[in-house]
């Protein structure tokens, strides 16, 4: 129990330290940062290599965005398995549904309910 | 004296100095507020499995909850106070993509609540589904390939 908190620190603290390397050392913007990471989580998923970490790290490797993109890789790969060629385009959006949703609803009332800062 | 060091130098290796410094602490600051973010899904995790949903649920269920978790930090302005030293730290964990979400709508707000929030919001978030999407079926089909193959 305790031993599964240490290791989602040190992954997660790990993930997120070599974007701030990234930040500081080259012109990457915060938001090409989130891209990257995210296209990056998809290939190592397909390589195999990202569900060892996710494995070792749990919730500190899948909730920084790189899960997300590991989430993407493995749903499609396992709807490619099951229904053949559709669970191309099927896979990644029914496995981060319920994510995409929550980003969106969340996302408007969290923003239509807020004050914008004083000025 | 001992310095054989001119004014101009001096002040370039300060220079130096103080940017790897500066490095060093960001990188200290992004680790350690990201890593208690995922602390905080790892509980969450630890929490939920306690109750029988099958792993694919767990996960999405802990995402669901660390992006209510950022919606709602942005939306009361304590978000990004905490950005603004943590760096990475912040931006990288999935709450940090609510954060991108409802800051740049809170900003268009303006501009209206249906144009406005509606589309501002997918500022940042909107290349990352796209890019996001097209990764996943990129991978789908070399993943459909190789079990044609193998």
């Amino acid at each position: 129990m305790f031993s599964n908190i240490l290791n989602a620190f040190l992954v997660g603290g790990t993930l997120c330290a070599i974007a701030q390397i990234l930040i500081d050392k080259t012109k990457l913007t915060p938001a090409r940062i989130m891209v990257l990471y995210v296209v990056l989580g998809a290939v190592l998923t397909l390589f195999g290599i990202y569900q060892k970490i996710v494995d070792f790290g749990g919730a500190g490797a899948t909730v920084p965005i790189m899960g997300f993109g590991y989430s993407l890789a493995k749903g499609v790969m396992s709807e490619v398995s099951k229904n053949g060629f559709l669970g191309i385009f099927t896979g990644g959006i029914t496995a981060t549904s319920m994510g995409v949703c929550a980003v969106i609803v969340f996302g408007y009332l969290a923003a239509l309910l807020s004050k914008p800062k004083g000025k | 004296m001992g310095f054989n060091i001119t004014n101009k130098e001096y002040n370039q290796k300060v220079k130096e100095a103080s940017k790897n410094s500066k490095l060093f602490l960001d990188v200290i600051l992004a680790f350690t507020v990201g890593g208690i973010i995922c602390v905080i899904g790892q509980i969450v995790l630890n929490i939920l499995k306690m109750f029988n949903f099958d792993k694919e649920t767990l996960s999405s269920l802990v995402c669901v909850i660390m992006i209510f978790i950022g919606s709602f930090l942005t939306a009361i302005n304590i978000y990004g106070d905490i950005a603004k030293f943590s760096g990475a730290g912040t931006l990288v964990p999935i709450t940090g993509f609510a954060n991108s979400v409802v800051s740049s709508a809170m900003e268009f707000k303006s501009e209206g609540i249906i144009l406005g929030l509606g589309s501002k919001m997918f500022t940042i978030a909107g290349p990352v589904l796209v890019f996001g999407v097209i990764s996943s079926v990129v991978c789908g089909l070399f993943y459909y390939l190789y079990l044609l193959i193998f």
